[in-house]
């Protein structure tokens, strides 16, 4: 039914005329984005390690990493480049930046004048490095607060509580189950950042890839490409990939080590066999090795591995040099130690022990019968402390402490110990002191933070009611008349000498104090012993300030002799002595460049 | 009329060309008429339709195809592209099907944000059809106006999420952000225009006589047809029932809020309109109580794993809810991988624009076609993902 009023109402549009049109005329100024609009891209270049995980998350493929900067450790160099004509905006990219340096401005409009420009170039550019009239836009999307495309805190590893650990040498560290291994690897973002920075450029994203999909004799494989001491490395490395994990800049490192671990841990029998399997054609060429440690072994794995005839000379009874004499077993247990080395033994590699060189063989003799010498025989000639009263028998080395543990030689350190030293071997004498039933005080001459010892070894000395006391210069060491020591320290000062320089302690003036101990033990470095470079062969090398000349593949003066391990990088830890074992394996092959057929 | 259908043989009508009674004429895919790139073939006699055959295809982009090679999170800035004016019904659906395999349940204030943006969401997809549905009628005063007022909404979704059309919001485990300072007032300022537009549009839509003249007894909707057709939406509220997945099965925080399904009788073209607009009443009421009720602090996301290897565990969900068009859906299946073996969108506009329109439209006026597909609520870009 129709009305009157139907007719009429229409006519109420006319109203409109008469009030401000929803409409703007001319569009006087650009309006701006809001606050949090998703625009064109910012990046703080300095901020950006160019791990491209925002290249990895864009569904469009907008993003390329292209080289901006010199790469470095813990940065690639590249930074991530976006095409405006793919990107839709979501801003995933910002979303999982693990540094957080990748966020949005809110400038939407870009005018591009001309058509010089490569099409495939239009409306792209690396923000941060091609200047943009919105880099130092304040507004703009950034991520909020407590929402994360990333797992930033690492599964935590089960560990002996400190009470149940003081009571044995047992492994403190238990392990990931496969549930935890798992988790912690869906945690990597597989940006590689830590393979450039690891000593031995493991293809670590490749074996934790391993790890998530379950594919352990695969994930183990990989581990034995770049490092044949994986069970070692999997407890004890120094880890400096986690350092620079991606992951690291916003949230915790992954486990990187401890991954490793659980690949060696959960691999079976057969999965070790299986790497042996591949045929190894002999070659008629002859390596001989001085010292079984990591450098050693790891030289006599790929050479072995590439068919050279492989001899070792180690002047212990067992294989692993410091690894054995120094790392106490709760850290790193003998029998995976053992594990390791029987699979580079069981590539035909022929481990000559109690053969000391300069003293039961001569190095003319193994220069002379050998096609090539690979020297890595560590430091083990402890540092003195370097006061007086320091030659009383009571002041040990931290190393004769720990190899006399290992050797199973009776110690008897008294009830209280002092270790002097801040770093790993300090904190390795500290603890097992503590395991054998000691009160333990270290005394260090700088501050905790200045501590070369892992953190991690730092926290749980003190978890092990091992007492610490900084910035303590010894100053002498006297015997008290009950036959006891008696240790004199000063206080100390850091005191800046130099700016951009780190502080040196500088003992206080008067300043004396005093702490009773029946044994000190002094952990403060060693240096190389040089009884191997006996007779003529060795003639030829250099040595400068202590130290054998080589270069970077280890190779010295004389072309048949190469080095690696503590004598010769500055890192000295297992994983650059393995790294420089295997580096000059290479070498050593190119060099004798034998005949091969396909 | 009876007399212009062609004749039925074996089940099919056959055609007598030679008869020069009927022409065939194409609406769309390119045409003012239609609701999105689709179109409608249509056998006239005269000015009335015989027989119409709806034809999709033009705007397949294979999202689901392409879901099944990216990981979830690379999904979740698909999802909304499948539907351009209420693009947000699909992002919650993605999350939520996502969430219930993984076994999640989200912080109680990302609820509320969700329930408010998809409420916003369907303010928005209303108003603009208002607009559509007097421009189809010759009104294009109120479609200028409505746009308007749509931009004023877009307006709030960029000052709260960062985008106008797609927000991108609704993240697997939560949302992406709270709601800015200031927001509740501007949103506050924009309902209240759209509150006195609609009174505007009462006057002039459905209190005009050629409005009126056009809309009752077009395109009627009887009960018999609802399950035959899988009517949902207001289409099927228009005809009086109340299916209504906000009240039939409530989801994220539905059942906190106070309201009711609106129907009406008509079941026609007029009477959609109205559910429409009453709808939009109804969307302004939800909105408020919603900025009354919800709680400002707390977390806005669960921790989840790392996204890039976000494994979601094997099974299959179907989950729903009630979009601008009615029952929308996702069935998504995992062989814990990941990525999705399978998700399917079920968007109504399927059965709505092709199986519902090709038996609504016999016998109707040329000029009243546009007219009555605007009136089913139909976005092509979900019928074909
Ligand atoms: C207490 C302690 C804790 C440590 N903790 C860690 C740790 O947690 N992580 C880490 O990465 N690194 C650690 N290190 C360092 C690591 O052990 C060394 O960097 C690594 O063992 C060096 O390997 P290398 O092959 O150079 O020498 P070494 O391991 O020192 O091996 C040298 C071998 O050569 C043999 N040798 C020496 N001279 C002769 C000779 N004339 N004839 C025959 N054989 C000879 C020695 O007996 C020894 O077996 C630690 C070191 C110590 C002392
Ligand atoms: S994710 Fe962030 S840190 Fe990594 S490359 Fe991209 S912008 Fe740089
Ligand atoms: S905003 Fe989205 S589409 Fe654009 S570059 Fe970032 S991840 Fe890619």
């Amino acid at each position: 039914m129709m009305r009157l009023q139907d007719i009429l109402s229409p006519f109420y549009v006319w109203k409109r005329a008469f009030e401000k049109p929803f409409s703007i005329a001319v569009l006087s100024a650009p309006r701006p984005g809001s606050p949090t609009y998703r625009g064109f891209h910012q990046n703080d270049i300095d901020k950006c390690i160019g791990c491209g995980t925002c290249a990895e998350i864009c569904q469009n493929v907008s993003i390329d990493m292209v080289p901006v900067k010199e790469a470095q450790d813990g940065d690639s160099g590249l930074r991530p480049r976006i095409d405006y004509g793919r990107c839709c905006w979501c801003a995933l990219c910002v979303d999982i930046c693990p540094t957080g340096s990748l966020t949005m401005s809110n400038a939407y409009t870009w005018v591009e004048e001309g058509l010089d420009r490569d099409v495939r170039e239009t409306y792209c550019y690396t923000p941060g490095a091609d200047p943009q009239p919105w880099d130092d836009e304040a507004l703009g999307y950034r991520k909020p607060e407590g929402y994360e495309l990333l797992h930033l805190e690492r599964v935590p590893m089960p560990h002996l509580a400190p009470g149940e650990r003081l009571n044995s040498f047992v492994e403190m560290v238990k392990g990931y189950s496969h549930e935890l291994a798992v988790q912690e690897a869906d945690r990597c973002i597989q940006c590689g950042i830590c393979t450039a920075t690891c000593p031995a450029h493991m293809n670590i994203p490749a074996y934790i890839k391993a790890i998530r999909e379950d594919k352990i004799a695969e994930g183990l494989k990989i581990l034995y490409e770049t490092n044949p001491l994986p069970g070692v490395c999997g407890r004890i490395c120094t880890r400096r990939c986690e350092d620079v994990c991606a992951l690291s800049h916003r949230g915790e490192a992954i486990s990187i080590r401890w991954l490793k671990r659980y690949l060696t841990d959960c691999a079976s029998a057969e999965d070790y066999k299986a790497l042996l399997e591949s045929e190894i054609k002999p070659l008629d060429r002859k390596i001989a090795i001085i010292g079984a440690g990591p450098g050693g072994l790891s030289a006599a794995y790929y050479l072995a591995g590439m068919g050279y005839a492989v001899e070792i000379f180690e002047q212990n009874a067992a294989a692993g040099g410091m690894l054995r004499y120094g790392i106490p077993e709760y850290r790193l247990p003998y029998t995976k130690l053992d594990q390791d080395v029987a699979q580079i033994a069981a590539l035909g590699v022929k481990f000559n022990y109690n053969a000391c060189i300069g003293r039961d063989l001569s190095f003319d003799d193994l220069y002379n019968r050998f096609d090539a010498v690979f020297v890595s025989v560590g430091m083990f000639e402890p540092y003195r402390i370097g006061i007086p009263g320091d030659d009383n028998a009571k002041v040990i080395s931290g190393l004769q402490l720990l190899s006399d543990v290992t050797n199973g030689v009776p110690v008897d350190l008294g009830r209280r110990v002092v270790v002097v030293g801040g770093g790993n071997v300090a904190m390795d004498a500290a603890r097992t002191a503590k395991r054998l039933g000691c009160e333990v005080t270290v005394l260090y001459r700088r501050r905790e933070v200045d501590m070369p010892a892992d953190v991690e070894e730092i926290e749980e000395a003190r978890e092990e009611s091992v007492n610490f006391i900084f910035q303590a210069i010894p100053l002498e060491i006297k015997t008290a008349d009950d036959g006891s020591l008696s240790f004199d320290w000063g206080k100390a000062e850091m005191v800046q000498q130099k700016p951009g320089e780190r502080p040196q302690p500088i003992l206080i003036e008067g300043s004396r104090e005093n702490i009773a101990a029946d044994t000190i033990i002094a952990a403060i470095g060693q240096g190389v012993n040089y009884l191997w470079m006996d007779g003529e062969a060795s003639a030829k090398i250099e040595l400068k300030k202590f130290r054998v000349q080589a270069d970077r593949w280890g190779r010295t003066a004389d072309t048949k002799i190469f080095i690696g391990g503590d004598m010769f990088n500055p890192t000295a830890d297992a994983i650059t002595a393995i790294a420089d074992g295997h580096r000059s394996a290479r070498a050593i092959d190119k060099m004798l460049n034998p005949p091969r057929e396909n | 009329m009876e007399n212009l259908y062609p004749p039925i043989v074996d089940g099919k009508s056959v055609y007598d060309l030679d008869s020069q009674k009927y022409l065939k004429m194409w609406q769309g895919p390119q045409h003012p008429g239609v609701t999105g790139n689709m179109s409608l073939e249509l056998d006239i006699s005269g000015d009335q339709v015989v027989k119409c055959k709806a034809h999709v295809g033009y705007l397949h982009r294979g999202f689901e195809k392409l879901m099944e090679r990216r990981r979830y999170i690379n999904c979740f800035p698909i999802v909304c592209r499948i539907c351009v004016p209420e693009p947000d019904t699909n992002e919650y659906l993605f999350a939520a099907a996502m969430e219930d395999l993984l076994g999640l349940d989200i912080p109680e204030r990302a609820k509320w944000l969700r329930t408010l943006n998809l409420e916003l969401s369907r303010l928005a997809s209303f108003v603009m059809w208002l607009g559509g549905q007097s421009g189809a009628f010759g009104m294009g005063t109120v479609a200028q106006w409505c746009l308007a007022h749509r931009d004023y909404v877009l307006d709030l979704f960029e000052e709260w999420t960062g985008a106008r059309i797609y927000h991108m919001y609704m993240t697997p485990g939560g949302v992406r952000g709270g709601l800015p300072e200031g927001w509740d007032a501007h949103a506050e300022k924009v309902l209240d225009g759209i509150y006195k537009l609609l009174d505007e549009i009462r006057h002039v839509m459905f209190n005009n006589a050629i409005f009126k003249q056009r809309a009752k007894g077009l395109g009627v909707i009887t009960p018999d047809m609802f399950d035959r057709f899988g009517i949902v939406g207001p289409n099927v509220r228009g005809s009086g029932s109340t299916r209504d997945i906000r009240k039939d099965t409530p989801y994220l925080i539905y059942d906190q809020l106070d309201f009711e399904a609106v129907t009406e009788q008509g079941g026609d073209v007029y009477a959609r309109a109205k559910v429409r607009w009453r709808e939009v009443y109804q969307s302004i009421d939800l909105i408020r109580q919603i900025l009354k009720n919800m709680p400002r602090k707390g977390p806005l996301h669960i921790t989840l794993p790392n996204v890039l290897h976000l494994k979601v565990p094997a099974g299959e969900t179907y989950v729903r809810a009630e979009s601008t068009r009615g029952e929308y859906g996702y069935y998504m299946v995992s062989d814990g991988s990941e990525y999705p073996r399978k998700v399917t969108v079920r968007g109504p506009s399927y059965t709505h624009a092709m199986a519902l329109l090709e038996h609504l439209a016999v016998g109707v006026n040329t000029a009243d076609v546009a007219g009555l597909m605007v009136s089913l609520h139909t976005y092509p870009p979900e019928i074909e993902r």
